[in-house]
């Protein structure tokens, strides 16, 4: 293990200024240096989107507008893109959770497949269960499954030494492949053409739409009630406490007594859990109500497991920051679907922003350190032998 | 059906199709061991591969000329490489998350492009067998190891380059200073950060040429034609242990893994649904081999440290 012999041994003890968690921690930097980096990386983000939206041949001022329009216009297209909000929020807060705790989780692809695998199989099963039962059972499968697709990582790195990144890749393609096994034979639908899709799942296990009359419905409520939750057990529980202080300094916390290698697994579990929900949610809250892997895994799970990482980083590893984060992400998302109908500029394209976006907004985060020295220095506090977080955190690497 | 496959003609050809297959992982994880041996993960591997398949592609398709796609290949790989060294290296940024961010950009752009510029599918003509004389006549040797294209044989002959320029080179010397003790190696007066920049920019153009090579290979480029291959690659080079040889075992077991699954399915032996287990097989493989060889071999000591002159 050699992450962590990169973490300096003298690193700032505030607890606001370091680790990995820390390093991403726009909000906890003064507010005004905090913000104004991450706001240029968006800008000059958008900028190279332009660019390619003029090599497209589109004004992209039109093509922003219709972005803009198709996310946040009207409130049908508020409700689409909190949908599309959901599974970036929850793979989001996991994502914060693992980040925190030193892990990188680049696994919520597959740990989103695995909760709606095991959700479905569930409600598949007990079909005739009262609603009020079968609607909180499907979660929990869902949180259940994706736990243990996270866990398996989680347990390799603590015990094995294994690199959680590669590992977490690797489990991404068995799930996929391992849910394209399903739908073309234990779970296909039955006398259906071959279309890689389960039976339509029991009307006692779809989640209630919220009133008002759009395609609303309760998983966008539950994604948030657990950034809630992820933030409380983060920051309000000795349990949160500890996890990140393994991902801060897994030397110091071993010598204080922790148990590492456990709250790596801890770590993983949750953060799999969160994206196993959504998962359940995608299956649950879609107007189809059942598992399609039609198209490929990434068609069913959107991608949210990579674009989750966008959102969380974007919200500073914070789950309630992470919120407008992913309303951001999910409005790119339906705005997208906008720009396709109305300029012909492929969806695609939003993917390509969110790689730009995250290499934007992890380039700047060490201009920030400096921005943010300038600022003590000008305001006349002592400054502090800052050893950067950035160069030896967790954050940074594998193994 | 299983008496197919135990035959001599099938167990020659599935070997030699496993070479071919091994093809694209070796250049892009010889690329990747080296900017590794420097201290530089590069996740972004994925993503520099479809790039560069999508450019060779694009470029075999309106141009006709395969050295230009191959060109052309090596060139946006070079230019990836300029971009992820400013980002991880002049900007210090952390190394996996970035890498990250190029994978997507990778996706994203190629797809966004091919949608655009190509829309339909449209395949092009595969590269050119090239029979070695005399060596592809010898029976059986000759079709494993002599009847490829010229990638093929340049992706191994890149195996003993790669070992004389670590090992046996100064700037060798330097890159290996600089992925275990960069600030000795500074002291000493070695450019971290052109040292780094160099190993980028060779690794991400070898992943470029990865990605011809596949495109070529295959004739056809769709969204996500790399599916995974450059992930692979990474962990191929924790599999060899950073060191050039066994990376290639590591792409050869790959490419003999896939071809037999492949075998299997043209066969008949597998089919549908069992075909989608099989394919887990390469992604198993890679979490037992990591498992194995995690606790024994120690990785480059610096590996995604960024250096900072100022903090060291």
């Amino acid at each position: 293990m050699t992450t962590t012999e990169a973490v300096h041994e003298d690193a700032p003890s505030d607890p606001d200024s370091g680790g990995v968690g820390g390093s991403f921690a726009f909000a906890a930097v003064k507010p005004l240096a905090g913000l104004v980096v991450p706001v240029c990386a968006v800008a000059a983000a958008l900028a190279v989107g332009s660019v390619m939206l003029l090599a497209l041949g589109t004004n992209p001022l039109r093509g922003y507008a219709a972005l803009i329009d198709g996310a946040f216009g009207g409130w049908d297209a508020l409700a689409d893109t909190s949908i599309k909000a959901m599974p970036l929020l929850l793979v989001g807060v996991g994502i914060c959770i693992a980040f925190r705790a030193g892990v990188i989780n680049i696994g919520g692809e597959g740990q989103i497949i695995a909760g709606a695998i095991l959700s479905t199989s569930l409600a598949l099963t007990i079909p005739d269960t009262p609603r009020i039962i079968l609607v909180p059972l499907v979660l929990i499968a869902g949180a259940v499954g994706g736990g243990i697709w996270g866990t398996i990582p989680g347990a390799l790195k603590a015990y094995a030494g294994v690199s959680e990144i590669l590992a977490t890749i690797m489990m991404n393609i068995i799930a996929a492949q391992f849910l394209s096994f399903l739908l073309q034979d234990l779970l296909i639908e039955e006398g259906a053409i071959k279309i890689q899709q389960t039976e339509r799942v029991d009307a006692n296990s779809h989640l209630p739409l919220l009133p008002g009359g759009t395609r609303l419905h309760l998983g966008v409520l539950i994604a948030i009630l657990v950034a809630v939750l992820g933030y409380l057990l983060l920051f309000r529980t000795s349990l949160g406490m500890r996890l990140r202080s393994v991902g801060h300094n897994p030397h110091a916390s071993k010598y204080a007594g922790m148990a590492v290698n456990r709250s790596i697994v801890q770590a993983m579990a949750f953060s799999g859990a969160c994206a196993g929900v959504a998962g359940a949610i995608l299956v649950f809250g879609s107007e189809s109500h059942r598992l399609i892997g039609e198209g490929g895994a990434s068609a069913f799970t959107q991608s949210a497991g990579f674009n989750g990482i966008v959102a969380a980083l974007f919200g500073a590893l914070h789950p309630l920051w992470t919120i407008p984060a992913s309303f951001f992400f999910g409005g790119m998302l339906t705005g997208g679907i906008q720009l396709q109908q109305e300029l012909q500029v492929p969806a695609a394209l939003i993917v390509a922003l969110n790689g730009v976006v995250v290499i934007f907004v992890v380039g700047s985060l060490k201009l920030r350190t400096r921005v943010n020295r300038w600022v003590e220095r000008h305001e006349g506090a002592p400054v502090q032998p800052h050893k950067d977080v950035v160069d030896g955190g967790v954050m940074s690497g594998v193994e | 059906m299983w008496s197919d496959f135990f035959t001599v003609s099938v167990f020659v050809a599935t070997l030699a199709s496993g070479i071919r297959l091994a093809t694209p992982f070796l250049l892009a994880a010889l690329g990747e061991a080296v900017g590794q041996r420097s201290g530089v993960l590069n996740l972004g591997v994925e993503g520099v591969m479809l790039i560069g398949a999508f450019a060779a592609y694009f470029t075999k398709l309106k141009t006709e000329s395969t050295v230009l796609a191959v060109l052309v290949a090596l060139g946006v790989g070079a230019v990836m490489g300029l971009i992820y060294a400013f980002v991880t290296v002049i900007m210090q940024a952390a190394q996996g998350i970035s890498g990250i961010g190029i994978y997507l950009f990778g996706l994203g752009f190629t797809d966004l492009l091919f949608q655009k510029q190509v829309g339909t599918p449209q395949p092009i003509p595969k590269l050119a067998k090239v029979e070695i004389p005399l060596l592809s006549d010898i029976p059986w040797i000759g079709e494993i190891f002599f009847q490829h294209n010229l990638l093929v044989y340049l992706a191994f002959l890149l195996v003993p380059v790669a070992w004389f320029m670590i090992n046996k080179t100064t700037f060798g010397l330097n890159i290996r200073a600089v992925g275990e003790t960069p600030e000795a190696a500074d002291t000493l007066g070695v450019s971290v950060n052109l040292t780094r920049t160099f190993t980028i920019v060779i690794g991400n153009t070898m992943a470029g040429l990865a990605g011809a090579a596949l495109a070529l290979e295959v004739g056809i480029f769709q969204q996500n034609l790399t599916a995974g291959q450059g992930f692979i690659a990474i962990a191929l080079v924790y599999f060899g242990a950073w060191r050039p040889v066994g990376v290639m075992s590591g792409a050869l077991l790959f490419g003999i893994v896939s071809a037999t699954v492949l075998t299997l399915k043209t066969l008949g032996i597998v089919e549908g649904a069992a075909s989608s287990l099989l394919a887990m097989a390469p992604a198993i493989l890679t979490i037992v081999v990591l498992v194995v060889v995690s606790r024994r071999i120690a990785a480059p000591a610096a590996l995604t440290r960024p250096f900072d002159r100022a903090a060291s």
